[in-house]
């Protein structure tokens, strides 16, 4: 098997970046801060009042090793066949280790206002945009990506226009050593009125604790709609870190549904900025984990304009030892009056080792708003149950279908009709064949 | 059909039913009436297989063998049937997959063949129409953002599909508008026939006058306290259970 090519030897983060000053690759200003902030800040730990539920000392304790070269042998297309999504109509670009890949990609067909490409061939136009929207977030893990991103997707939609396919971005990770780490970066632009959807998955070949870590800047502009799909599938011991920055702008529309299956541990920031008024905002979840798997999803949604509707659905099972964390801050700025802010955690716990972190947080700094929340964790519902036996379906049949229902809620939210049914199919398997239900 | 002798239960130590005798045959309509709390729902949860109650003596029998001995579902394939008074919300389970899962498993057992999607939308379509139900009430999860009144058609419109021989209705007619209530009576009518029975537990005469009853039964604290016909539901409803409770006392 090919060898990433990471330094090879565990660096700090110091000498490591002398990798990247060599290579000279762009945007030195944003990366030289990034790794200054790092050095200050250092990994989070358990008394960060944003990290309490989720250890990352497992993460802290591998090796730091970068990826920063193209690996020499990319896996071939067999290998990836059968992805999830792979057979989606799509416009693709496939990343190998956090390098783009030309010859598993496959683009086209996009009207002359849209570019879908790869960031590392386009970051000349956008030094000043680059970390525009991610900027003022302290989380340690967006530092190190700016210090050591490599690459990532390039997707700018103009005014009024429509991305002809869905966009399908699949980050593969092949690493063979424990604490290789990738770092990608996405750069999402939406122009006014413009619509599409993009799919994202990030899946492992290898096994080795390895770790992905992914920002992604989006910018939606006025009345434009966007639906983002977020799978993630990686190994049972790879960690993944994701954070998501969005400004909306004026009547947008915003459905983003995180997917989390696999890896070890995940962390999925999410950071909403409603700027204008008018916006939907749709952040919709599902966490599926066992053993010892840990899904965190940490968002805040911050309602800095009137009459803003945000939505967060988060469901989430939980077998063996495995835990959820959840953490939902609702921030109303003074002014965002007629806000409808929603919030849902609900979880369900397969066995007595598992658990659920559940955290809403609302700070409201207007009077005329309407925020809601409710979290839920628990066994399945002895009613449902009872009602579905009274209607002739045995125990187990009863326990499936609530369960499958229980995933589907979340998955019914998907619009994009091949996406949503191949989900509903993958997700169905996973829980016939892993987690005990009867 | 059904026979119930002595029955007694609880829940958790607390006796709810006292000593329940009734027997409902072929054909007919019994209703059971009584003040909140007396155990109308209780008894429906025991026949129907309700986990957390106790059956501490007596027992029921249907079409002559122990009731209480079967599960829940093999109750509903026997042809038992409740509906809830309180129907339960399933999010995310479709309303259309659930009732095909539900009508196909009473037929599996009752040795008929499986209905496939194409006559099974033909069919509950039929029947929705019947009881004045939208049909986008299929894509939606079961009961999940229903109005009261629709869970209720919903119980019915899942009692046409599974055809019961013994239905038991608990309190159906609650929550009903007028026109509601004499649609879901005509839907229950309709399932009437000479080799099945009804059970319909109502505080209202009102719903006694389209689902006409062979027998009202009156239930207090845990004990049928009188048996009358029809009439008996009318006096009820202008004179309430203070003389009753006192006559039976
Ligand atoms: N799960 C339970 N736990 C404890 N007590 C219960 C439970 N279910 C019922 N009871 C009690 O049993 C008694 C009978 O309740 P039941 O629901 O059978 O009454 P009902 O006749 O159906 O009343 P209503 O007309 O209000 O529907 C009540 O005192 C009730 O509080
Ligand atoms: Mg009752």
């Amino acid at each position: 098997m090919s060898q990433a090519a990471a330094t090879d030897f565990a660096a700090t983060p110091a000498e490591a970046f002398a990798a990247i000053e060599q290579n000279g690759v762009a945007l030195m200003p944003l990366r030289k801060a990034g790794l200054a902030r790092f050095s200050e800040s250092g990994y989070p730990s358990l008394r960060d009042e944003d990290w309490r539920f989720t250890n990352i000392e497992p993460l802290t304790d591998l090796p730091f090793r970068p990826v920063i070269d193209p690996i020499d042998q990319a896996p071939s297309m067999e290998k990836l066949g059968d992805v999830a999504f792979g057979r989606t109509e799509a416009d693709r670009l496939v990343f190998i280790d956090g390098h783009f890949n030309a010859d598993l990609s496959q683009t086209g067909d996009q009207p002359s206002g849209v570019t879908v490409t790869h960031l590392a061939s386009g970051l000349a136009g956008l030094e000043r945009k680059v970390g525009s929207l991610s900027g003022g977030d302290d989380n340690p893990f967006v530092a190190l990506n700016d210090a050591f991103f490599t690459d990532g997707a390039l997707i700018q939609i103009g005014d009024g226009q429509c991305l002809a396919k869905p966009v399908h971005l699949l980050f593969v990770t092949t690493a063979g050593k424990d604490g290789e780490a990738v770092h990608i970066r996405n750069w999402i632009n939406a122009g006014a009125n413009a619509h599409g959807t993009i799919i994202e998955s990030h899946l492992s070949l290898g096994q080795a604790a390895t770790v992905t870590n992914v920002v992604t800047e989006s910018r939606i502009g006025d009345g434009a709609n966007l639906e983002h799909v977020k799978f993630q599938d990686q190994s049972a011991k790879a960690f993944h870190l994701a954070s998501l920055h969005s400004e909306l702008g004026r009547d947008a529309r915003y459905a983003f549904h995180s997917i989390a299956l696999g890896a070890r541990l995940s962390r999925n920031n999410l950071r909403m900025r409603l700027a204008r008024p008018g916006i939907e905002c749709v952040l919709n979840g599902l966490y599926m984990m066992r053993g010892q798997q840990l899904a965190d999803h940490h968002m805040i949604v911050e309602h800095a304009a009137p009459h803003c509707d945000s939505h967060e659905y988060f469901n989430g099972v939980l077998d063996d030892q495995s835990r959820g964390v959840f953490h939902g801050r609702i921030l109303v700025q003074p002014g965002a009056q007629k806000t409808d802010a929603k919030q849902t955690n609900k979880n369900l716990l397969l066995s007595d080792d598992a658990t659920a972190n559940t955290k809403p947080q609302l700070e409201i700094y207007a009077d005329d708003v309407k925020c809601t929340h409710g979290a839920t964790i628990g066994e399945m519902d002895d009613d449902a149950i009872f009602y579905l036996r009274t209607r002739g379906l045995d125990t187990l049949t009863a326990r499936r279908m609530l369960m499958h229902g229980f995933a589907g809620e979340i998955i019914e939210r998907i619009r994009l009709d091949t996406v949503r049914e191949e989900l509903n199919a993958l997700v169905w398997d996973r829980l016939e064949a892993e987690h005990q239900l009867d | 059909m059904l026979e119930i002798k002595k029955l007694q239960a609880g829940i958790e130590d607390k006796p709810i039913l006292k000593g329940i005798d009734l027997s409902v045959n072929a054909g007919e309509v019994h209703a059971i009436m009584g003040p909140n709390g007396s155990g109308k729902s209780t008894l429906a949860s025991v026949l129907a297989g309700r986990e957390g109650f106790d059956v501490t003596g007596g027992e029921v029998l249907y079409n002559g063998n122990d009731l209480l001995d079967l599960a829940p579902e093999e109750r509903a394939r026997d042809g038992v049937f409740l509906a809830f008074q309180y129907p339960v919300e399933i999010p995310g389970v479709n309303s259309a997959y659930f009732l095909r899962s539900a009508v196909n498993a009473v037929r599996t057992h009752c040795g008929e063949e499986e209905l496939d999607a194409m006559n099974f939308l033909k069919a509950v379509k039929a029947k929705m129409k019947e009881l004045g139900l939208n049909e986008d009430f299929l894509k939606r999860p079961v009961n999940t953002g229903f109005s009261g009144g629709e869970k209720k058609r919903n119980e019915i419109l899942q009692m046409a599909m599974l055809n019961p021989r013994l239905a038991i209705l608990d309190e159906t007619d609650s929550g009903l508008d007028i026109d509601a209530l004499r649609i879901v009576a005509d839907g229950v009518n309709r399932l009437k026939r000479d080799d099945n029975a009804q059970l319909v537990i109502t505080h209202y005469q009102r719903l006694l006058e389209y689902i006409v009853p062979d027998f009202v039964h009156v239930l207090h604290d845990g004990r049928i306290i009188k048996t009358g016909d029809k009439s008996l539901a009318l006096e009820l409803e202008e004179k309430g259970y203070d003389w009753l409770v006192k006559e039976a006392a």
